[in-house]
């Protein structure tokens, strides 16, 4: 039971970060209509400006940092590419970002090289001890975090005028640009927010257990897809729900990696595309998606 | 999200489908008409020309080209089974490494003789050949509930989940594909000819392995194309089409749209298969590693710089995709700006990934059409700068 209850709340540690990753996602998708697979490299881009920016400052600022430049690289794309090709069709402007993905990993690869890169983190490896629970403190910041940075942007999503655009925008695009919602400014702040909450799950997916941060952090953003698919790909819910899913299913398998040897090691990782599998042979549309009415 | 009725301010403008007989202007120059004669008279040639050129390479070209084009036909046999999903049928798939997978490691299951760690079958291999493709098909088939009912970039996430079963599968069925340190391809044999590294003399130059197969590759990849533009020309094409441009228009001419989605996603997994088959018989080992998420997006990158949606594209994609890493890699010396691995430079493999990751990028905006329509693209530009220079 104590291993349950410990498995637990790391899965749940882990679904907030990777919640905040298939947010950013969602946020994406609901105001440009782009999926995009860029989202690694947003990801691995603020955590390497982040552990070399920690080389010069104090912990929080380098990490302020690395979300400024996540959020900065994220608009840069928007404005620079995926602007230039609205109106195209939406499976082929999945594929520039998989062309962009490509460019930026590749260079963010090579500048990393083989090292591994530490945030020199406040909480190090320390542990709480919660009764019969023995917990990572950095387990325990990822959650606090990932819960208050996704309350911040809910609230912000329902009551501020931003939010309001932005939901205008996802609903009826050509009506809210009538009404005097301005597009640009829409998808760019979409792209802002999406590359901060990447950074910032940059650092969660870099401490310790972890090593470090290094050349293949950006892979770990993958396991936000399958989140934001099992939730459904236009919902904010679905994807606070996806992520909370994929990293319960992710630190369960591993936990008890060994009952489940006859499935072969590294069942942790693959467990979350299997859920993503099972819930869309149930449901096409994700958990919360919306299902498409099309009336002819 | 309310759906495509109101986008129709917008037509799909990646269509590569528009005829390109649109433009009135490209037709032979009324005037000079001797010249527009002979200028179709060459462009007839071409063709029959580059045909015999690639008959008789492996009597002049070293293994290491030669080694290069057989890759390059293996990727093209793929993408042109993806580009039938991606560029025809509008479904995006980044799980094509794992069909490729299945024919390779079928293949070598099919026809290898099981050896005390592995198992094999001991099939003949041309029959183990066309078992594999089979079985990539099945493997297509078993997927078809989602790739039927999932479109566009939907389903290209969703197939991120083959990748990864794929390679938890080659890395533990051990029995089956060696794990880490994979399985040696068996030879392929069929009515006396022998694909192995056994030098045969012909016409005084001797055959190995990639002589030899460099004709079969031909062969493949010439079947292969033929089939594909078979079916874009007929009736599955145009339905295929259908669905891409207007999903709902599509259905309610009578197009059962998931039920050619599904189909068309088997027709590319035995494309797949077939590729995987023939690189394995080229690398005569296979590895777990080399089917990765990377190979699916360099897949996606031959057939958008190709062209989407047409045949021609996907071979020519193909051949710029793989041919600039080992061109690279032979010159990295006299290049400038590209420096031996590990010296802090960009390496060649670096280079290249660079070059066609913003090549894709690049081609999206300024070459819809990609490669395939770069010669209409340049021959529009240069009659429309005459026809202001005479007005």
């Amino acid at each position: 039971m104590t291993v349950f209850s410990e498995l637990l709340i790391i899965g749940v540690s882990l679904g907030s970060v990777y919640a905040l990753i298939a947010l950013g996602f969602v946020i994406i998708f609901k105001s440009t209509e782009v999926v995009n697979f860029a989202h690694a490299s947003l990801l691995l881009a603020g955590g390497y400006a982040a552990v070399q920016a920690r080389e010069h400052m104090p912990f929080w600022l380098a990490l302020l940092a690395g979300v400024v430049a996540a959020a900065l690289l994220g608009v840069a794309l928007e404005f620079l590419v995926i602007r230039r090709y609205r109106g195209r069709d939406h499976s082929v402007l999945a594929i520039v970002t998989i062309g962009l993905d490509i460019v930026l990993l590749t260079e963010l690869a090579r500048q990393i090289g083989p090292d591994i890169f530490s945030y020199r983190d406040p909480w190090g490896s320390r542990l709480i001890e919660l009764g019969s629970l023995t917990i990572p403190q950095t387990r325990v910041a990822a959650l606090i975090t990932a819960a208050a940075l996704i309350g911040i942007f809910l609230l912000a999503f329902r009551f501020t005028s931003w939010g309001v655009s932005m939901r205008a925008a996802a609903e009826h695009r050509e009506t809210a640009a009538l009404m005097g919602i301005r597009l640009g400014w829409v998808s760019a702040s979409a792209w802002a927010v999406a590359g901060a909450l990447a950074a910032v799950a940059a650092l969660f997916l870099s401490v310790f257990p972890t090593t470090g941060l290094d050349r293949d952090t950006g892979l770990v953003a993958l396991k936000a897809f399958p989140a934001a698919i099992i939730g459904g790909l236009d919902s904010t819910t679905g994807a606070l729900v996806g992520g909370l899913v994929v990293g319960i299913t992710e630190a369960m398998a591993t936990g008890y990696q060994n009952d489940l040897s006859f499935l072969g090691s590294g069942i942790g990782e693959l467990a979350p595309y299997l859920v993503m599998v099972l819930v869309l042979l149930a449901r096409p549309a994700g958990l919360f998606g919306t299902r498409e009415l099309s009336r002819v | 999200m309310s759906e495509p009725l109101t986008k129709t301010g917008n037509p799909p403008p990646s269509a590569p489908a528009a005829p390109p007989s649109a433009a009135p202007s490209g037709g032979p120059a009324p005037a000079g008409s001797g010249r527009g004669r002979l200028h179709r008279r060459l462009r007839r040639l071409l063709p029959a020309a580059g045909a015999l050129i690639l008959l008789a390479l492996p009597f002049y070209a070293e293994a290491f080209w030669l080694r290069a084009g057989l890759f390059a036909m293996a990727a093209a046999i793929g993408a042109i089974g993806l580009n039938l999903l991606t560029g025809s049928t509008g479904q995006l798939s980044l799980g094509h490494s794992f069909f490729l997978a299945v024919g390779a490691y079928g293949y070598c299951l099919f026809a290898g003789d099981p050896d005390g760690t592995t198992t094999g079958w001991g099939l003949p291999p041309l029959l183990a050949m066309v078992l594999a493709v089979a079985l990539a098909g099945v493997a297509g088939g078993l997927f078809s509930p989602i790739a039927g009912r999932l479109r566009g970039a939907y389903l290209g996430i969703a197939t991120l989940a083959l990748i990864f079963i794929g390679q938890h599968v080659l890395f533990n069925a051990k029995d089956l594909t060696g794990g880490f340190n994979g399985r040696p391809v068996p030879v392929l044999e069929f009515l006396g000819l022998s694909f192995d590294n056994e030098k045969t003399l012909v016409a005084g130059v001797p055959f190995t392995a990639v002589e030899k197969l460099w004709y079969l590759g031909l062969v493949l990849l010439a079947a292969g194309a033929l089939f594909a533009v078979g079916v874009l020309k007929s009736r599955p094409g145009r339905a295929m089409n259908a669905i891409r441009d207007h999903r709902i228009a599509a259905g309610v001419m009578g197009i059962p749209v998931a039920r050619y989605r599904g189909a068309v996603f088997v027709l590319s997994s035995m494309y797949a298969g077939l590729a995987g088959v023939l690189l394995a018989l080229v690398f005569q080992r296979t590895v777990p590693g080399y089917f990765g998420i990377s190979l699916a997006l360099t897949y996606l990158a031959m057939i958008v710089i190709g062209g989407l949606g047409s045949v021609g594209g996907a071979v020519l994609g193909a051949a710029f995709v793989t041919l600039i890493p080992q061109i690279l890699t032979r010159y990295s010396e006299s290049l400038p700006l590209i420096s031996a691995p590990g010296t802090g430079g960009v390496a060649p493999g670096e280079a290249s990934e660079l070059l066609y990751g913003a090549a894709v990028v690049a081609a999206v905006l300024f070459l819809p059409g990609g490669l395939v329509r770069l010669p209409l693209v340049l021959r529009m530009r240069r009659q429309a700068r005459r026809r202001t220079k005479t007005s």
